[in-house]
């Protein structure tokens, strides 16, 4: 079994905040994963970690191996040398994420920095593959700055600007998020047509399950810092074990079979971070919590592609 | 592109045509007439005469004010009855002076603002980075014309290194350089402590943006995002500053070259405002009015060729 | 308009709150200390000027420091102490009062100018942009040639020049209150406009006003003595640091004391109130604030 993406307890702090605390994730080559959660449960953090560019001031420990190579440990330079080769990202809002002073052409010929190509031939490249993203008349698109273009064609260069280096692993951080519901369905259907043809892993991070369900081959549900329950999509939708994603799964408006019935939400809030409790995150939100859950919650194995971190659950 | 330009330059002849209509009223705001007030106590019924003449002051109204927009627009700005010359020519006599004096109290404040800037960023939240940042605001804060003078005790008149007076021989390039060593100095230096406050919060403000990110997410270097990515934004409102600041150098200039007994603009308007000459003063701020809306616009111009982004402005 | 967008109301912190993180900033506190002294030497300037500042004494002149003239004499033997106390006295004077007035014009103007008809604000606009487009010391001359030096032509220019920012701050701050939530609903309600104008709308744009009157403070005091030192501002004899210098340059070669001794208050006072500006403006600016970690 090559695993292309190894991350094992991966914990990371900003001062006393525990943004990350033990996250356990795997991705093979040629599948898709997920990493689902509401915002602040630190899945944009676990991004920002894996291409190796945590905040400023953020202390990491555990271990993340990409291709077996260990990137926590490892020096600045060589962590650098894998962005932009065998990783690349996409960004959250690609309104910011591109130079609002530099052309989309320089900036797609800047990121191929370390292909030999000339420089015309990386125009080239660039231009066929804002085409295959679906750009309409791309020629035009690479003399433009990002502000001259709509949302739709912002998020689509930000695609074609990661699948320019071919990465092994391609990290989306909430790819949709910025888009209306029509571009939001373009985009999908990006990724399902991209999915066919790439060779590495992709990891889509969002908090959007209808994203997730569309795309992904796994899931892995993040709370307070923590990988609370991981399994296929069919597991994660269809059985749930995690109070916590049944939740989750029973808020997502697309699930109510009865329209006017009142949207549920999870009550309570994320507990403080600065100061995590000892047990089971969610226990104070749960509707199973007993007295056991304030100790800390087993891993328990359900099926050899499903496991969930809870006390309450039979395995 | 083209219809920023269009629209800015308008916007700049506009302004310019206020300024001008407000300068010809001024004359007829204050009680008197304006040829035995631009004369003062010091007219002569004949002088009188002849500025009435020269000013147009004997014809109507309308064709006054048609007299003076249209000889400033030829480049006409008046005669000066005191020293029988064009106030033009005399304002081209010294502008020379006064240029180069403002363009090297820049290039050594640049060089310098521009290092002290960065050094802040290196050493950012540091006792260093704390000293610089004192340091530019005392720089910003103390008078030019201070500096002026306590330089000329210092290192003309003490030390006895730079010459105290004048700008140097014409023609002698080692003595004209020499010559304006000391007041750029004086002028300069409130522009490294700018510069350096400019550099500093504009770079950090830039190497934390999201795209600076992106381009570490494709594994460019650190250098390479500094001078591709970073500069280029960062030094946006630096040029934005510097124009504004062509307004503040001359006003510097004003003082400083008085204080070297320098021939230029600055010490050529100060004494027709102490004779109270008012063709020259009217001419020399007309011209000069004209020449900073000129460099203000250049510079707007020159921001939106470098920031895509401020083209819109006029869109909205 | 969306009230989504709307930013927040500025308000000021409470002034205790305030007065603590300007001590805590050590360049604020040490500008806060210079500016204090300085305002109180202004206030007791008559009674401990050892001498009469315009008392001539021929004898006496040109004497370096000593024990009877702590600061020595200018050209004239007056003494230069004294001189030095009363000119600090006319450079807060002239200072201060001339920033406030421009103040309180610059925000009546731009109350006027965001709150008004919009054709007032055109204009309005126009005439403060036209006015801050010229070189801010080529109109000061033109003023001074028209109505003739003197302290009260450089208040006027000091106010004149100065009104422009003031009024553009205001009414940009105006303009975003404006459509605010709170005061759309004081306009539902039927409040009255005074009330909008100084209830709601003064007490949230003052703050930042006041800041930028606090930095702009320096840059008066060293156009005032600019001017002065060029004799077109404070007339001699009244005793100015700007037409000190003046005197000292004049003799500089024959006794230096007096150049040196009348810079050294001038940038005391530059350096005092541009430290207490920028202390405020770092203690009361809540944006700012929001920027540390």
């Amino acid at each position: 079994m090559t695993e292309l993406l190894e991350v094992t307890d991966l914990r990371l702090s900003y001062g006393k905040l525990h943004a990350l605390r033990g996250a356990n994730l795997q991705a093979r080559a040629g599948e898709v994963i997920g990493i689902v959660g509401e915002s602040g449960c630190g899945k944009s953090t676990l991004a920002s970690a894996l291409i190796g560019l945590p905040a400023e001031g953020a202390a990491l420990s555990g271990s993340i191996k990409i291709a077996g190579q260990e990137m926590v440990a490892a020096s600045a330079a060589s962590r650098r040398a894998l962005r932009g080769d065998r990783v690349a990202m996409i960004f959250q809002d690609p309104m910011t994420a591109f130079n609002p002073v530099l052309t989309l052409g320089d900036q797609l010929i800047d990121f191929q920095h370390r292909s030999h190509l000339s420089r015309k031939e990386k125009r080239a490249k660039a231009r066929d593959m804002l085409a295959s993203v679906g750009l309409p008349d791309p020629d035009l698109a690479l003399k433009r700055y990002m502000h001259e273009l709509s949302g739709g064609m912002r998020q689509r260069a930000s695609i074609a600007a990661a699948l320019l280096v071919s990465p092994d692993l391609l990290i989306a951080d909430e790819p949709t998020t910025a888009l209306d519901v029509t571009m939001e369905a373009q985009i999908i259907h990006l990724f399902r047509q991209l999915r066919a043809h790439h060779h590495g892993a992709i990891v889509i991070v969002t908090h959007h399950l209808g994203v997730v369900g569309e795309l992904c081959d796994r899931v892995y549900v993040m709370y307070a810092g923590e990988v609370v329950e991981e399994g296929t999509v069919d597991e994660i939708y269809h059985s749930p074990r995690h109070p916590y994603t049944a939740a989750l799964i029973a808020c997502d408006p697309m699930h109510l079979e009865v329209t006017d019935q009142r949207l549920p939400t999870i009550p309570g809030r994320l507990p403080d971070l600065t100061n995590p409790p000892r047990g089971c995150a969610f226990a104070s939100r749960c509707v199973k919590a007993a007295a056991i859950c304030a100790e800390p919650p087993p891993r328990k194995r359900l099926s050899p592609t499903q496991a969930a971190l809870c006390h309450r659950i039979a395995e | 592109m083209l219809t920023y330009t269009v629209k800015r330059i308008g916007l700049a002849i506009m302004v310019l045509l206020i300024v001008m209509s407000a300068m010809y009223a001024m004359v007829f705001l204050v009680p008197g007439d304006p040829a035995s007030l631009a004369l003062g106590p010091r007219a002569t019924p004949e002088l009188k005469a002849e500025l009435t003449a020269r000013m147009g002051l004997d014809q109507p109204l309308t064709t006054q004010i048609l007299n003076f927009f249209s000889n400033a627009l030829r480049g006409d700005l008046g005669y000066d009855v005191w020293s029988k010359r064009p106030v033009l020519d005399q304002i081209l006599e010294v502008l020379p002076n006064t240029l180069f004096l403002g363009i090297l109290s820049l290039g050594w404040a640049i060089v310098l603002g521009i290092v002290l800037g960065c050094l802040a960023v290196v050493w950012r939240g540091t006792a260093i980075d704390t000293l610089l940042g004192v340091l530019s605001v005392s720089m910003i804060a103390v008078p030019p014309f201070v500096i002026a003078l306590y330089s000329l005790l210092i290192f003309a008149v003490w030390l006895n290194w730079l010459p105290a007076i004048g700008a140097g021989k014409p023609g002698d390039w080692s003595s004209q350089l020499a010559a304006a060593l000391l007041p750029a100095f004086a002028i300069g230096i409130t522009w490294v402590g700018y510069l350096a406050r400019l550099v500093r919060a504009s770079m950090l403000e830039v190497m934390g943006a999201n795209y600076i990110r992106t381009a570490r997410a494709f594994g460019l270097s650190e250098p390479r995002i500094v001078l591709r990515c970073a500069l280029r934004v960062a030094i946006i409102p630096t040029i934005a500053i510097l124009a504004v600041g062509f307004g503040s150098i001359l006003s510097s200039a004003v003082f400083v070259e008085t204080v070297f007994s320098r021939p230029g603009v600055g010490s050529l308007i100060t004494s027709a405002v102490a004779k109270r000459n008012y063709p020259l003063v009217m001419g020399t701020v007309l011209f000069m009015t004209t020449f900073y809306l000129f460099v203000v616009t250049a510079a707007d111009l020159l921001m939106a060729w470098l920031d895509p982004r401020v083209r819109d402005v006029f869109r909205s | 308009m969306s009230s989504a967008a709307d930013p927040l109301p500025r308000k000021t912190l409470p002034l205790p709150a305030s007065l603590r993180r300007l001590m805590a900033d050590r360049m604020g506190a040490a500008g806060a200390f210079i500016v204090l002294f300085l305002l109180a030497i202004a206030i007791i300037a008559p009674w401990i000027a050892p001498y009469d500042p315009l008392k001539i004494n021929v004898k006496a002149k040109l004497l370096a420091p000593s024990w009877e003239h702590w600061a020595g004499t200018d050209h004239l033997g007056r003494d230069t102490l004294s001189r030095l106390i009363l000119g600090t006295r006319n450079a807060l004077w002239i200072a201060l009062t001339a920033t406030g007035l421009a103040g309180v014009i610059g925000m009546i103007l731009g109350l006027i100018a965001g709150y008004g008809p919009r054709w007032i604000d055109g204009i309005l606009v126009l005439l403060l942009d036209s006015l801050s487009s010229l070189p801010m010391i080529m109109f000061a001359l033109a003023v001074i040639t028209v109505l003739g030096p003197g302290t009260q032509t450089l208040m006027l220019v000091i106010v004149l020049v100065s009104i422009p920012g003031y009024a553009r701050l205001i009414r940009a701050q105006v303009l975003t209150l404006k459509n605010a939530d709170f005061i759309q609903a004081e306009r539902v309600m039927g409040a009255s406009l005074p009330r909008i104008l100084l209830v709601h709308l003064l007490p949230n744009v003052v703050g930042p006003l006041v800041i930028v009157l606090s930095m702009d403070v320096p840059v008066v005091i060293m156009l005032e003595a600019g001017l002065s030192y060029l004799n077109l501002g404070v007339k001699p004899p009244e005793p100015s640091w700007g037409n000190m210098l003046y005197d000292g340059y004049t003799s500089l070669r024959q006794q230096p004391s007096l150049v040196i001794a009348a810079g050294i208050p001038l940038i005391l006072a530059t350096l005092g109130f541009t430290f207490l500006g920028e202390g405020l403006r770092d203690a009361l600016d809540p944006k700012l604030q929001k920027r540390l970690p």
